[in-house]
């Protein structure tokens, strides 16, 4: 068969129902062969779109999300999708066609070097020499992308080698030797964590992304349910930890809530769980702090005494670790640790007021409406920006809804494609991009595709006619010298929809927004609900 | 800040060694030199880099290493329990006056000649980097045309070896 046969063939031996991509030459035999074969294949408006679908698809379904791009500028457009997913550790593969192996270095048409390129923010990257390799690359390819500490995994494959024809053997298992992930917590680590949460007086679990990816969500919320520890998470750790309940803070960082950066500051026991600990999360909010022991559990070695000291270091599987951890009842002072929680709690439940402004959407209160008609059961997949924030602390999760973000990278534009990823993944589930203006002038090519493929996600879109979380910081940090945040020239939101047969509304009073998300959530077809919000709106 | 030196075992494959260099410029990390070959099994490459920085850099130096999927094995060496060389090749401006001394000091240093023109004297010399360094002072005044490193090899003493 052929290589790009092969290609399709083992795609489909690794469970791949559904790629993300885009055709051009170098590419085109994978496109033949895709042609004929049971994977879905989705056209989006463009590459950066795809491999952020790609994302969205993953991490709504803890699947690994394929995506594809022919060779030079379609690879290149897939890369601030593959640093996206580097960053916030998302496992996609994702395949790009290439010049002849024989052409590659003279710099012909629609060459570039793909591998080079993403080398600093991708988890391993090949180059494929021979068609007899593929089966083996393609396999290790997967397992690379969605173990450890996952992340994407790019296979650059030149079309002479999609379109060489070879015996095609069976991959062997994955061995790699460079590459075996601790998942087992040391024994000696885990005493200590035990010993020191029988010493604390206040405890606190900061749980991240990792928490999700080792599926340790439930066993983290009964960890913390049997000695009361009282949980914050990252931006990245929102969406894992739903089943913590009253548990539950908020979220740390420069945009957290203050009951949880002041826990942060108050406890004196830090169990960071699966979360690397960013400069926006923790670095620059808390450098002071603490005499607090810190035990540090994650995947990743190399995570751990990067960003924080480190007292109790634990290498391993988050879910494997604290199951290991609870294997043994520890004797912990209880009742001090509830006292402390209801501290926390007591701050976290200060009563909010809603400020009404009579013309303009209040975005708290908007994400406080959509929890509440959703159940927080509908998954969130946010833009970058303020809207991002306000969605952050406002959306009340249920354990069967999700929330998905672009936290390492920050990149705007990544919302609309990963809602359309996670609608793909989870076609019952209702999916909801909450939009900036600025973010989703990025992406709204994709409109086309949520019609064209069929893809119903909802869209709230934040519309203050400004890249908000910029002005806000020339507002704070520039002394008010605004400069190249506005954004006039903007379309009429609801009729660009319109033109591409999605239905929608514009509301800007408080009073109607039951009414419109109510409208917008109906039925399984797409929706524009835009917000109009004032621009004076902070971010916390 | 001091000088530590790593060794490390990698796939020998293509791209290994740009992996490599691009993780160390990338995170802001210092390499003195980097010598690299293939080992007793030829499908593994062994590189020697020296490093500069203080604790955290070489942990995290060597984590970020170990991250590579092309790397199979880091070690950190002790540098009291292990044997460094390193080759050079030294081009001096000779004539019929100076040749003799320079052949003296050669000696001296247990270096070799390996080459010789009417204007020229090559040496190779191996050793560790204080010896390169008294060489070249003592051959300094008389004019080096030109000097090539292979950048230090170590490997540990006695019967310990780096297990694959
Ligand atoms: C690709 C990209 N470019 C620039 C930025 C810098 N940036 C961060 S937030 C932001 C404003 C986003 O505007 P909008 O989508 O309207 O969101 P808002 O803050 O107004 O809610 C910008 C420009 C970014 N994060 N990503
Ligand atoms: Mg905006």
């Amino acid at each position: 068969m052929t290589g790009a046969k092969a290609l399709i063939k083992m795609l489909e031996n690794e469970g791949t129902t559904v790629v993300f991509g885009y055709p051009g030459a170098a590419n085109a035999p994978i496109y033949d062969e895709l042609s004929r074969s049971s994977i879905r294949h989705i056209l989006p408006r463009g590459e950066q779109a795809a491999a952020h679908e790609a994302s969205g698809f993953a991490l709504a379904s803890g699947r690994t999300g394929v995506c594809m791009a022919t060779s030079g500028p379609g690879a290149t457009n897939l890369v601030t999708g593959i640093a996206n997913a580097y960053s916030d550790s998302v496992p996609i593969v994702a395949i790009t066609g290439q010049v002849p192996t024989g052409m590659i270095g003279r710099d012909v048409f629609q060459e570039v070097d793909i591998t080079g390129a993403v080398a600093p923010f991708c988890k391993h990257s090949y180059l494929l020499k021979s068609a007899r390799d593929l089966p083996q690359v393609v396999k290790n390819a997967f397992h690379i992308a969605s173990t450890g500490r996952k992340g994407p995994v790019l296979i650059d494959i030149p079309i002479d080698v999609l379109n060489e024809e070879f015996d095609f053997e069976q991959p062997k298992p994955v061995n790699i030797r460079g590459y075996k992930p601790t998942v087992k917590g040391n024994n000696l680590q885990i005493r200590r964590v035990r010993e020191a949460l029988s010493k604390a007086k206040a405890p606190l679990i900061i749980a991240g992304g990792g928490v999700g990816y080792a599926g340790a969500n439930a066993v983290l919320a009964k960890f913390a349910e049997k000695y009361k520890i009282p949980v914050v998470t990252t931006l990245m750790g929102i969406n894992h930890t739903a089943l913590c309940g009253d548990l539950l803070v908020g979220m740390i960082g420069t945009h957290g809530v203050s009951a949880a950066n002041i826990a942060v500051k108050r406890c004196d026991l830090l169990l960071v769980v699966g979360a690397r600990l960013g400069d926006r999360a923790y670095t620059t909010v808390h450098s002071q702090n603490s005499d607090a022991v810190v035990v540090h559990i994650d995947i990743d070695p190399a995570e751990i005494g990067k960003n924080i000291g480190t007292q109790i270091p634990v290498v391993g599987d988050v879910k494997v670790v604290l199951e290991q951890i609870l294997k043994k009842d520890i004797d912990c002072d209880i009742a001090s640790n509830e006292r402390w929680l209801k501290s926390l709690t007591e701050l976290r439940n200060q009563k909010r007021e809603y400020s009404d402004k009579k013309t303009f959407i209040n975005p708290r209160l908007a994400m406080k409406v959509l929890s509440e008609l959703t159940g927080g059961d509908a998954i969130v997949a946010t833009e970058v920006g303020q809207n991002q924030i306000w969605a952050a602390n406002n959306y009340k999760l249920s354990p069967k809804g999700g929330f998905i973000t672009s936290g390492g990278l920050g990149a705007m534009g990544f919302g609309l494609p990963a809602a359309i990823g996670a609608k793909v993944a989870l076609p019952q589930k209702t999916v909801v991009a909450i939009e900036g203006d600025g973010s989703f002038q990025m992406s709204m090519g994709e409109l086309a595709t949520i019609v064209q493929w069929n893809i119903p996600v909802k869209m709230m879109l934040f519309n203050n006619s400004r890249l908000g979380m910029v002005r806000e910081l020339q507002k704070t940090t520039y002394k008010s010298n605004y400069f190249a945040v506005e954004l006039d020239g903007s379309p009429d939101f609801i009729k660009l929809a319109g033109a591409y047969g999605i239905e929608g509304a514009r509301i800007s009073s408080n009073a109607e927004l039951k009414d419109a998300i109510e409208k917008m959530l109906k039925g399984d077809t797409p929706y524009l609900l835009e917000l109009v919000v004032d621009s004076e709106e902070g971010t916390l | 800040m001091s000088k530590r030196i790593l060794s490390v075992l990698t796939e020998n494959r293509a791209g290994v060694l740009s992996r490599i260099s691009g993780l160390f410029s990338r995170r802001g990390f210092n390499i003195d030199s980097l010598a690299v070959g293939t080992t007793e099994d030829e499908t593994v490459s062994r590189m020697t880099i020296v490093v500069n920085g203080d604790d955290y850099i070489i942990e995290q130096v060597s984590k970020q290493l170990n991250k590579l999927i092309d790397v199979i094995k880091v070690k950190t060496l002790d540098d009291s329990d292990i044997v460094s060389r390193e080759l050079a090749l030294i081009k001096v401006a000779a004539n019929s006056e100076t040749r003799s001394s320079i052949i003296q000091i050669v000696d001296i240093f247990r270096a070799k000649i390996i080459d010789v023109s009417h204007e020229t004297l090559t040496i190779e010399m191996t050793g560790s980097a204080e010896k390169h360094k008294a060489l070249f002072d003592l051959l300094e005044p008389f004019g080096i045309k030109e000097v090539v490193k292979t950048g230090m090899i170590s490997i540990q003493r006695g019967t310990n070896y780096i297990n694959k």
